[in-house]
């Protein structure tokens, strides 16, 4: 026995592989006889070998569960990577920069002039009523106007196999060294697949991030001080600010090891005395940054670090406030914020979003709740939204109801039929549901990894990729089919 | 480099060190007591001793017979001394430093913790108890290597050896302790030999058989084994030996002075000291005043960095 291509079931959904049973895509046939050629026994014996990398490397990610605390559990990584061409991936990649180049744009003038407003393109009253719109930013002006240095945009292919915008992550979106890590177990694993294909590198991010994080230091200083400011080894993502402080050769800082002297200057606390801290990668959420200024009881954040960042004594990556822009609401415009900074037409789609505070829109969303997905505009994670064809009756009346008593916090999207790829379920490849997300890093210029973090439902038929929800992830190559 | 990343990596190597030495301990008790007649009984309860958890076994436990003590050491959450706990805490401060440590260092620590806490079952069976505590021995050995070959010999490094030999020397003193007080003293004529045995098992659980005895080439006796625990300058688990190997590390950081007139203290005492003189009970003493010092280095090390 082994891997029946004949036999895979591609249905209405647009495959990442496989046009249809026994037919894999051009960039996918060398993958796909590769892995035919193993026997079962093979490929458990590859099974283990991934699942032996990871548990050594250490690759864990923590889940909150509510009898049993949090537990870190080992990665969920599937054998089988996800193939996109070179030539299809240069498009998205513009796209994207041209997408993250508006909404740093959309952010800075939002803090500042507001022209978007007074020119009638984004309703005024959306702001009033946004969580993440902080007055305590208004009239700073970071370095070359970027506010999220660091972003993560959720990807998803449709039935035809275009790709959406699902949503964009502007305050602290993870998963990058998850994306990292996949690559390294891959190759430990499938090292043959290496030489056939031609997979532009992912291991440059680390470098990336700390050259652009150098370009925000308000002191020019060669070797400025850079840190990772993580809450701690609790954190869910914990994993990864201790990996990216490591390929960075940044210190990995908590808040305690922080301190804001009289001169709005942050120093660590180190060996040698105190030491003055130029840029600060922060993992922190917005509201815990400071109890000087927003919930006064976090232990996790430092005293005084907002007056510091608006003294421009220390750049903050990214900067408080960000948030403002992947709200959910805020999503649904995006087309129109690209459309109004940069003259130009969105290249990715958004997928199409009701704004339930809109009297017309919210009409139909209450209408068509079985058949859409229902989200709240400033969750994470997959938690508090409603997939309307997946649900029953009672919830559907129980998301009628919270729509109902809180518009401006809800939109829906209709239910998307998401693209494909095989994965391994046992020693058998079945299809299931996934999406991707690359990382663009905004300094002087705009770059976005080859690929990104690709995840996957593991549950048949789901489409929640979460990983604190029973989701995988594959690694991800863009490979160039015209040099090999 | 971060106090509180120095403080880590400080305890992370120490909570190693601890496993190692009481993996050895027990293996060494284990083999010494298959030599031992039946007539003399000195079983598992030294073996608390050397930790000092006397209370705390007592609490639990009714007799310290094998699989007890084996309980209390090598798993027993509740003791915080024993392996599993060591090496719990030993992974927890590595994760706070991970960033720092060599990749592969972490992984040789993840992959110590899992395995110790999957086969616990094989430090039961007296079959494959040897080769259990040996393999956490070594790979405890594999990972202050690795460090050595390939992690710069900067300050994080220091804080490392400091913690290492801190810990060494905490362990030898207070094995020396024990075992030279349960070594029978006044046994009869005929059980000379057995005596030896066990001088040679304090040098065994101290890996020190083999060096002193290219060092010491006559029969084992206890001036020339506490001479050669106590004031070698070459053999690495020796008191002086580390002493200078701390005093070597503090003298590479910043702001050191309290801490190296602490360390010149206890270096100055230590050497002064005739084995040839240090009968039972001043031994004892001896190795309390040494045990002082000992915290003393701690603190001060901990006021000054952490």
């Amino acid at each position: 026995m082994s891997i029946k291509w004949g036999s895979y079931k591609v249905a209405q959904f647009h495959d990442e592989l496989l046009q249809k049973a026994n037919t894999p895509r051009y960039c996918a046939q060398a993958l796909c006889e590769y892995l035919r050629s193993f026997s079962d026994k093979e490929l458990i014996q590859l099974k283990v070998a991934s699942d032996t990398a990871i548990h050594v490397m250490g690759i864990t990610f923590r889940v909150y569960h509510q009898e049993e605390g949090s537990i870190d559990r080992a990665w969920p990584f599937d054998l089988i990577p996800r193939l996109i061409d070179k030539k299809e991936w240069q498009y998205v990649e513009l796209g994207l920069k041209q997408r993250v180049k508006a909404l740093n744009m959309f952010i800075n003038d939002l803090y500042n002039e507001q022209n978007i407003i007074k020119d009638g393109v984004f309703p005024v009253h959306l702001l009033e009523n946004s969580k993440n719109f902080l007055e305590e930013c208004k009239g700073v002006k970071p370095k070359h106007g970027i506010w999220a240095h660091i972003c993560g945009s959720d990807l998803v292919r449709d039935q035809h196999g275009q790709f959406y915008v699902l949503e964009d992550n502007l305050r602290v979106p993870s998963g990058v060294s998850y994306m990292l890590e996949n690559r390294h177990v891959m190759k430990r694993v499938l090292p043959e697949m290496f030489e056939q294909y031609n997979i532009l590198p992912v291991d440059d991010y680390p470098s990336q991030l700390y050259d652009m994080l150098v370009q925000m230091s308000p002191r020019e200083v060669n070797d400025p001080e850079i840190v990772v400011l993580t809450p701690g080894i609790y954190n869910s993502a914990y994993f990864e600010h201790s990996y990216l402080a490591q390929q960075m050769g940044a210190e990995l800082v908590q808040g305690s090891d922080l301190v804001v002297e009289n001169d709005d200057c942050v120093y660590m606390r180190t060996i040698n005395g105190l030491a003055r801290v130029d840029v600060i990668y922060r993992r922190i959420d917005d509201l815990f940054i400071d109890p000087e200024v927003f919930s006064p009881d976090s232990m996790l954040g430092v005293p005084g670090i907002m007056r510091a960042w608006k003294a421009g004594n220390v750049a903050l990556a990214n900067a408080p406030g960000s948030g403002v822009a992947d709200d959910k609401v805020v999503y649904a415009y995006v087309p129109q914020i690209i459309e109004y900074y940069l003259n130009e037409t969105a290249l990715i789609p958004n997928v199409p979003t009701y704004k339930c505070l809109d009297e017309k829109e919210r009409e139909y969303v209450l209408e068509h709740i079985a058949e859409m997905v229902v989200k709240p505009a400033n969750e994470s994670g997959g938690y508090g939204m409603l997939i309307g064809p997946h649900s029953s009756e009672v919830e559907h009346d129980k998301f009628r109801q919270r729509i109902k008593d809180d518009p401006r916090n809800y939109v829906a999207q209709p239910m998307l039929i998401l693209s494909t790829a095989p994965t391994m379920i046992g020693t058998k490849v079945q299809p299931r549901h996934l999406d991707l997300r690359p990382f663009i890093l905004s300094g002087r210029d705009i770059n976005v990894t080859p690929g990104g973090l690709t995840r996957v439902a593991l549950v048949e038929g789901s489409t929640v990729v979460n990983s604190s929800q029973g989701g995988g992830s594959k690694d991800t190559w863009i490979v160039d089919m015209e040099h090999k | 480099m971060l106090s509180r990343v120095a403080n880590s990596i400080y305890w992370m190597i120490r909570y190693l060190e601890r496993a190692e030495n009481t993996a050895r301990v027990i293996n060494v008790n284990s083999h010494l007591l298959l030599d031992l007649p039946d007539s003399v009984e000195l079983g598992w309860e030294p073996i608390i001793d050397i930790l000092s958890s006397r209370d705390l076994f007592y609490e639990k436990y009714q007799q310290a017979n094998e699989e007890n003590v084996i309980q209390f050491m090598l798993v027993d959450q509740k003791n915080m001394g024993s392996i599993v706990s060591s090496l719990i805490f030993a992974r927890e401060n590595a994760r706070t430093v991970k960033e720092i440590i060599p990749r592969e260092a972490w992984e040789q620590i993840n992959n110590l913790y899992l395995d110790v806490v999957t086969n616990q079952a094989e430090g039961f069976s007296r079959r494959t108890r040897y080769s259990f505590l040996a393999r956490i021995i070594l790979a405890n050995q594999t990972i202050v290597g690795l460090l050595a070959g390939t992690m710069s010999h900067d300050e994080a490094y220091d804080f490392m050896k400091i913690g290492r030999n801190l810990e060494r020397a905490d362990m030898s003193t207070r094995l020396i302790d024990v075992r030279s007080a349960s070594l029978l003293e006044n046994v009869d004529e005929e059980l000379t030999s057995f005596k030896n045995i066990q001088w040679m098992s304090v040098l065994k659980s101290m890996t020190a058989y083999q060096m002193y005895r290219r060092q010491v080439r006559m029969r084992v006796t206890r001036e020339d084994v506490l001479n050669f625990l106590l004031l070698d300058k070459r053999f690495p688990r020796s008191l002086l030996h580390t002493f200078d190997q701390i005093e070597h590390a503090v003298s590479l950081l910043p702001n050191n002075t309290v801490c190296l007139e602490e360390i010149g203290n206890a270096k100055t005492y230590l050497i002064s000291i005739n084995p040839s003189t240090l009968l039972q009970d001043k031994l004892h003493d001896f190795i309390d005043v040494v045990q002082l010092n000992l915290s003393e280095i701690d603190n001060k090390v901990a006021q000054t960095y952490f």
